[in-house]
């Protein structure tokens, strides 16, 4: 909430790998929701991905230089809204560091840097958005990913946005702050500690009593809805037990006029 | 007795077999519960500790400038820190190696003619293996600390820096007591089980010729030992046995005694959740003519073992800014999922996995440092603010980075790949060209239905992944 910023009337949309090929809907929801609140949305055709899976696994070498033709998408002073913590976060806080020897691109990251937002968090805090509910009672969990709440520090905008629906209530869940596991690389690295984290979480989810979990990041939830169905299928039930969806589907439905 | 010995060694196991040791873990339902059970008792004590988050930001920020203030200082410190001990009548020794290190404090004991010496809780004691070592030259370490005298019994290591037998059961400390202590009888009530030790140990530091202790803060404008405990027993090792022999990491290092409150206060509330340690010994020499109590003789054992080399790179020397609290183990869910001893280090959880390749080297620690989500959770409690995940980015750089020379770390390179290398540049090439990434894109959505089903550790507990049939780009570019 801060007023005082002017409202853009034109931002690009930095979709994320993951939202392209896994969860388009998400994405196309978030455009959607955008526009809605009356913002023009610019999609760069030549977006790729952030770079960050190299970044932490230990190869930063290939992750400059993905994350070096990011840098050329955005020429207009315009803010970039990124549908995920983790993709933010890795734009906004690590590509100073990640071109820290490279005196012409270290300036264009940190130029960049402060025009990155996450998602909610460019909701609330930019577009100051009070999502009007018109859908029916209902209670719902979230889950705030590592990134987001740690290195971007947003994990209220989200509670914020569904705090304003007047007829969903937001369950409570054990160990809230805790990873689900996902990690990127670690999840494959390590199956055995991931599957365990992810076990707890999907079990705390669960027991919440919510009826849909939702998140602004894609990457926890393919880890947590995966989990969910794979144990769905191991116990031999038909419909899902923790359906979930991105953040930006659950208040484009909720709104939907 | 050789034998015995080499069978009961317990040597490092290096970080080989981490994933199996993990997993033995994860399958024990009732060690999952347990270690959840015991860091989620420990978090609320921290928690209840801070309870003023801008009181705790402005802690940590000092806690950190005061340890990397001192870190800047660091080769002048020890000088002026070794000048101060001698004047106080403290000798001080230097150790590059553990083995290095087990030479000094057993030569002392043999001069000594030591049968005996009693041991405080020192994790640097562990780190060099010395009561393996003690052994070997025919001296008993006994540990007196309570969690380490326990551990000892059961023939284990810490898996705990700061809670050694956190992954014991009350009913398995009273069948160990029961089965290892002469006259006891199975009793599993706390009280009991405490006042059987105490009633062993107390007997002990009197027989003992030589006490063993560690140390929090070295001082080095006073020539002051610093020492927190909870249970005496560190001021029975240090003031009853004729010798007292303190080691330390040489990082343990402040300037002046008024850094060592606020470091104290952090380190007590961050590790056990306590305002402040039962005992706070301050030793400043030995017994002088007149006194009638203390050690004769005060040694000083100053240990590098791989913290030279640390210190040698900005970036990792911040590693050495850590006071020992412990509180990263206790938030990280990696350690809650798999306790410590699946580590295979002396040090384990988040500051294992990045003090312990400097102290053995990256061919036998590349693995761990896999080991974390990156959550971030250590570097959010840490009461220094040490980055761990970032340190722990840059030990995989190191690790799996083809060798080169003049590297910055023993073991650069030992995890090194040809393949693994060889996908990271080809993920690069696709993903820096959007040509390319559109043509790869286009194909796996459009293929879709090739997606395997198998997806090797993903598909372990999860559905596969499968791209949807139109990309998000797609989708736009129809919209219009």
């Amino acid at each position: 909430m801060s007023p005082a910023t002017p409202r853009p009337t034109d931002v690009y949309f930095f979709a994320t790998c993951v939202v392209d090929q896994f969860f388009p809907g998400a994405g196309m929801d978030a455009i959607t929701l955008l526009e809605r609140l009356g913002v023009r949305v610019h999609f760069p055709e030549d977006q790729t991905c952030c770079g960050q899976p190299a970044y932490t696994s230990g190869f930063p070498d290939e992750a400059r230089k993905v994350a070096a033709h990011q840098l050329t998408l955005f020429p207009n002073d315009w803010p970039v809204v990124v549908p995920s913590g983790s993709c933010a976060g890795m734009m906004k806080h690590h590509y100073p560091t990640l071109f820290a020897a490279d005196p012409v691109r270290k300036a264009q990251a940190e130029k960049l840097s402060p025009r990155i937002y996450e998602f909610t968090r460019f909701l609330v805090d930019v577009l100051d958005y009070r999502p009007e509910d018109r859908g029916s009672a209902c209670t719902v969990v979230l889950h705030t990913s590592c990134s987001a709440r740690r290195e971007m520090g947003v994990h209220l905008s989200g509670k914020k946005l569904l705090g304003e629906l007047s007829q969903v209530t937001l369950a409570q869940q054990d160990h809230e702050s805790e990873c689900c596991g996902f990690g990127g690389t670690f999840s494959i690295k390590q199956p055995e500690i991931s599957g365990a984290m992810v076990e707890d979480k999907v079990q705390a989810l669960k027991a919440s009593g919510a009826e849909r979990v939702v998140s602004a990041d894609c990457g926890c939830l393919m880890n947590i809805l995966g989990h969910a169905a794979w144990k769905d299928r191991q116990e031999g039930r038909t419909s899902a037990s923790l359906p979930g969806e991105h953040i930006a589907s659950f208040l484009l439905r909720r709104t939907a006029p | 007795m050789s034998d015995q010995i080499t069978e009961h060694r317990l040597h490092f196991k290096p970080a080989e077999g981490f994933r199996s040791r993990a997993k033995a873990v994860v399958d024990t339902p009732f060690l999952r519960q347990s270690f959840r059970g015991a860091m989620d008792f420990l978090m609320s004590k921290r928690a209840a500790q801070f309870p003023d988050p801008e009181e705790l930001e402005s802690l940590r920020t000092l806690g950190e400038q005061i340890r990397q203030y001192n870190l800047a200082r660091l080769p002048d410190l020890l000088e002026q820190l070794e000048a101060n001990l001698t004047r106080n009548g403290v000798r001080v020794h230097w150790a590059e190696t553990p083995d290095e290190a087990n030479a000094i404090i057993l030569g002392i004991c043999q001069q000594w003619n030591a049968k005996l010496m009693v041991k405080g809780k020192s994790m640097v004691s562990e780190e060099i293996e010395l009561n393996h070592a003690a052994e070997a030259a025919g001296i008993s370490a006994l540990e007196s600390d309570m969690g380490e005298y326990i551990v000892q019994l059961a023939g284990e290591k810490p898996s705990h820096i700061i809670m050694p037998a956190i992954h014991k059961t009350k009913e398995e400390i009273a069948r160990l007591f029961a089965e290892k202590v002469p006259g006891v009888d199975y009793t599993d009530n706390v009280d009991a089980l405490i006042q059987i030790g105490r009633t062993v140990l107390r007997q002990k530091f009197m027989e003992a010729e030589v006490g063993l202790s560690g140390v929090n803060f070295a001082v080095a404008e006073t020539g002051t030992l610093c020492l927190v405990e909870n249970e005496g027993n560190g001021r029975m090792c240090t003031t009853v046995p004729p010798v007292h022999i303190a080691i330390t990491g040489i990082e343990k290092i402040v300037e002046k005694l008024d850094h060592v409150p606020p470091l104290y206060s952090l380190l007590t509330r961050s590790a056990t959740g306590q305002n402040i340690s039962t005992y706070f010994n301050m030793i400043s020499g030995p017994r002088k003519p007149g006194e009638k109590d203390g050690p004769e003789e005060v040694h000083l054992v100053l240990l590098d073992n791989g913290r030279s080399q640390a210190y040698a790179d900005e970036q990792l020397r911040k590693t050495l800014q850590c006071i020992r609290c412990g509180a990263c183990m206790n938030h990280c869910p990696v350690y809650t999922r798999i306790g410590g001893h699946a580590y295979g280090t002396t040090y384990p959880g988040p500051i294992g996995k990045i003090v312990s390749p400097h102290m053995l080297g990256l061919d036998a620690t590349a693995g761990l440092t896999t080991a974390s989500s990156l959550c971030g959770a250590c570097g959010e409690v840490c009461p220094v603010k040490i980055p761990i995940p970032e340190l722990l980015m840059r030990l995989r750089e190191e690790a799996f980075s083809a060798p080169h020379p003049n590297p910055a770390m023993r073991g650069q390179g030992a995890g090194y790949s040809p393949l693994v290398s060889a996908i990271w540049r080809g993920w690069a090439f696709v993903y820096r060209s959007p040509a390319m990434y559109r043509a790869v894109s286009w194909l796996t959505s459009r293929f879709n239905w090739l997606t395997p089903s198998r997806q090797g550790a993903w598909t372990s507990v999860r559905e596969p992944l499968k791209p949807a049939a139109k990309r998000l780009r797609d989708r736009v570019r129809e919209r219009g």
